[in-house]
């Protein structure tokens, strides 16, 4: 199978898509895939808008950069910042993202037109993953909420997602690599239910 | 096996396998990662190699060159701009050679995501005449880096590798390989040679430009630049750098039907260069930063057309490159389904919750309220936010360490009250000689040094002002009768603003060291700096 994938995180500094970035990235190392992963660093950190492009694939991958029109998908923390990447989108591509909008600038617009901008996409999955990832006991785990609603759409295995998951949190103790493995398969669940 | 690393970090295996023993750096976006990889590596502890943060740029390339003189294998790091600030000891050091290898490792930031300006470190590697290295992914920045300290050496000559955002910003698969020895401390063998007086620099100088024919036939016998055949001579392209990549991006399989000349190595090669300009209707040259390699081969008098790129409109003559502008170049069509929704607002960077410049902006602002001409001289760092709604605050922002001699010289114009706001360590990286020449006219101007205790914009890196403020303010012979600390918190508001006020309205220079760590500070830091935090200035 030719397994290739173009994906954009986006959200706001600070809000975790690097570690969802790590995710992928690590899952896909696992899968003996090639990956390349941009990310940003220095002044937009701060409190801006921030992106990462992840390209995973089974040929050597040249552009750090996804091309205009070529995502796959964007999995987004914040709904706006979702839209803000649109011109990246293939046709029919998937919009995954959290409905909570971090609100830090003074025109920040109205979230009915934001969700209905969404919602006008076939393929969108729209949740309150912050609240699901509250109910769960972690709000820090959204992150990992909307990747597990994003996993099936992606062509890595399950079972690599949890081990990285549970790698890369290995340092932070058991407790939390449960609490986030709980959160990937309750995206994961959720995801499922909204799709079928 | 493979690593997943950032450029930057593939870059700094590079050198820690190439047998380094110290890298000098001051933080900058992008090209902070490099020495903070270092710092972390347990192999580089092992090995004692030196990784502490220096002052600023000048003041690391220096230590780096004394390591050098001493024989052993050295690095300094920076983004584009620090270079201006070392490139004293940078042309000079070209002329006197090296000892022990010696790569300078500057990281461009075309398009301007965190810099002032996108200006090219390629010319200042011309400007130097030494060799220049430009990888295109993550496993050449790794290879490059270890090639870069043996032609160093090889030459007797610093090397520059040119590093840009994306690459040095982006992850990839790495393989490294075998790690070589440090060098033992070996003294020059000509002990002229670091002895720049006129007499000796001549030679040295006749020396450098002597070795440029062994450097160009270097270059085009380097593995790093690459000539690919292509059947279709319509168009023969260019690519340096990351360029190749954005360009392969665009053909199924990297299958370009053109000729392209990939290159990472200069001086630029002329033999391949050369074919390309013979059998090529027409030549694109694909560059990310200013359009260095299309102006040095292009026809002065534009009659010859065949060259193009930035210059002939074909490539935006600014920003940086991504496969869709190239793709446009080509010819190439670009699908794009859909278009930014007028929805979606601008999200600029501010300043995080509970920081101290907040509460500072805060003051200087109600004071701008009772005097019209106040003017505010700001500086690189996180206080440059103070530019940006809601604040707007500050007046200009140029370089580091230009806050208090703008302010000193629009005072001398007879602007009153002239402030300056500096961050701690943009003070220490070059204030500080600045204050010196407003202390020594007593020039009346208010220098408000805002002290988070951190590199905050960079991800608070130790700052070398932490604790030594006052101390260096009363070495520089400010009078302590005008040398104030106050706490930007919002309950202080008022007191704060008094002042302020008070010294604005002082004829001579003061300081007022506004103390409050980055709330980016880890908890052990910050009750480390209640230590000295509540040291009186008396």
């Amino acid at each position: 199978m030719h397994s290739k994938i173009n994906i954009i995180l986006a959200g706001v500094g600070g809000q975790g898509i690097l570690t969802i970035a790590a995710v992928l990235d690590t899952a896909a190392l696992d899968n003996n895939l090639n990956v390349k992963q941009s990310e940003v660093h220095g002044m937009s950190q701060r409190g801006g808008a921030v992106q990462s492009h992840v390209r995973i694939s089974d040929k050597p991958i040249y552009s750090d950069l996804i091309p205009q029109g070529k995502a796959d998908m964007i999995i987004s923390v914040e709904p706006m910042e979702l839209l803000r990447y649109l011109p990246f989108l293939k046709k029919d591509g998937y919009l995954i993202t959290d409905s909570n909008p971090f609100e830090n600038i003074k025109d920040y617009p109205e979230l009915e037109t934001l969700y209905n901008e969404i919602k006008s996409h076939k393929n969108h999955i729209l949740i309150d993953a912050m609240k699901i990832a509250k109910d769960l006991g972690n709000s820090k785990a959204t992150n990992i909420v909307l990747l597990g609603a994003a996993s099936s759409l992606i062509p890595l295995s399950d079972e690599s997602f949890q081990k990285a998951i549970a790698t890369l949190f290995e340092r932070k103790g058991e407790r939390i690599v449960a609490k986030n493995l709980e959160a990937y398969l309750k995206g994961k669940e959720i995801a499922a239910e909204l799709v079928s | 096996m493979k690593k997943l690393l950032l450029g930057n970090e593939a870059l700094a295996q590079g050198a820690i396998d190439a047998g380094l023993s110290g890298v000098y750096a001051y933080p900058g976006t992008p090209s902070t990662e490099i020495t903070e990889y270092i710092q972390k590596s347990k192999i580089a502890q092992e090995l004692k190699i030196h990784s502490s943060w220096s002052v600023n740029e000048k003041t690391a390339m220096e230590a780096a060159l004394g390591m050098s003189y001493a024989g052993k294998k050295s690095m300094v790091v920076m983004k584009h701009v620090g270079l201006n600030v070392a490139a004293d000891v940078f042309m000079n050091m070209s002329v006197s050679g090296i000892n022990g290898g010696l790569v300078v490792v500057v990281a461009d930031d075309p398009s301007m995501h965190s810099s002032q300006n996108e200006q090219d470190s390629r010319y200042y590697g011309k400007f130097a005449m030494i060799p220049i290295l430009e990888p295109s992914n993550q496993q050449e920045c790794y290879d490059i880096t270890k090639y870069a300290f043996e032609l160093s050496e090889e030459l007797g000559l610093p090397v520059l590798i040119r590093m840009v955002t994306r690459l040095s910003h982006s992850r990839a698969g790495v393989i490294t390989g075998k790690r070589m020895a440090q060098n033992t401390v070996q003294l020059p063998k000509i002990s002229t040679q670091f002895q720049l007086i006129p007499m000796h620099a001549r030679g040295r100088y006749q020396h450098l430009v002597d070795i440029q024919p062994d450097m160009l036939e270097i270059s085009e016998n380097s593995a790093f630049n690459i000539f690919y055949q292509g059947a279709n001579k319509t168009i023969g392209i260019i690519a340096s750098g990351i360029a190749y990549n954005y360009l392969m991006e665009n053909f199924e399989d990297g299958n370009c039907p053109f000729p392209v000349l990939k290159i990472s190595q200069y001086p630029l090669p002329k033999e391949p260069i050369k074919v390309l300009f013979d059998t090529c209707e027409k030549i694109l040259v694909l560059e990310d930063g200013y359009p260095f390699i299309e102006e040095a081969i292009s026809d002065f008098l534009g009659e010859n057309r065949k060259i193009i790129g930035r210059l002939s409109g074909n490539i935006p003559r600014v920003g940086e490159l991504n496969p869709d502008n190239i793709a446009n170049a080509l010819g190439f069509d670009i699908v794009i389904n859909e278009n930014l929704p007028k929805v979606v607002m601008g999200r600029p960077p501010q300043l995080c919750v509970g920081c101290g410049h907040n509460d500072l902006f805060n003051a200087i602002n109600a004071l701008k309220n009772e005097s019209a001409t106040q003017q505010v001289f700001g500086d690189i760092g996180c206080s440059a936010l103070g530019v940006l709604s809601p604040y707007e605050s500050i007046n200009t922002l140029i370089e580091m360490g230009s806050s208090i001699t703008m302010a000193k010289g629009a005072s001398d114009a007879g602007i009153h009250p002239a402030i300056a706001v500096i961050g701690d360590s943009t003070f220490t990286h070059s204030g500080m000689t600045g204050l010196l020449d407003a202390i020594i006219e007593n020039t009346p101007i208010t220098v408000i040094i805002s002290d988070n205790s951190a590199i905050a914009m960079t991800g608070a890196q130790d700052s070398a002002a932490s604790g030594r403020l006052i101390s260096i303010c009363k070495g520089l012979g400010m009078e302590e009768d005008h040398l104030k600390v106050i706490t930007p918190l919002h309950k202080n508001l008022q007191e704060n603003i008094d002042v302020i006020r008070e010294e604005i309205n002082y004829k001579g220079v003061s300081v007022i060291i506004a103390q409050r760590p980055c709330v980016q500070l880890p908890k052990e830091k910050k009750d480390k700096l209640k230590e000295y935090t509540n040291v009186s200035i008396n």
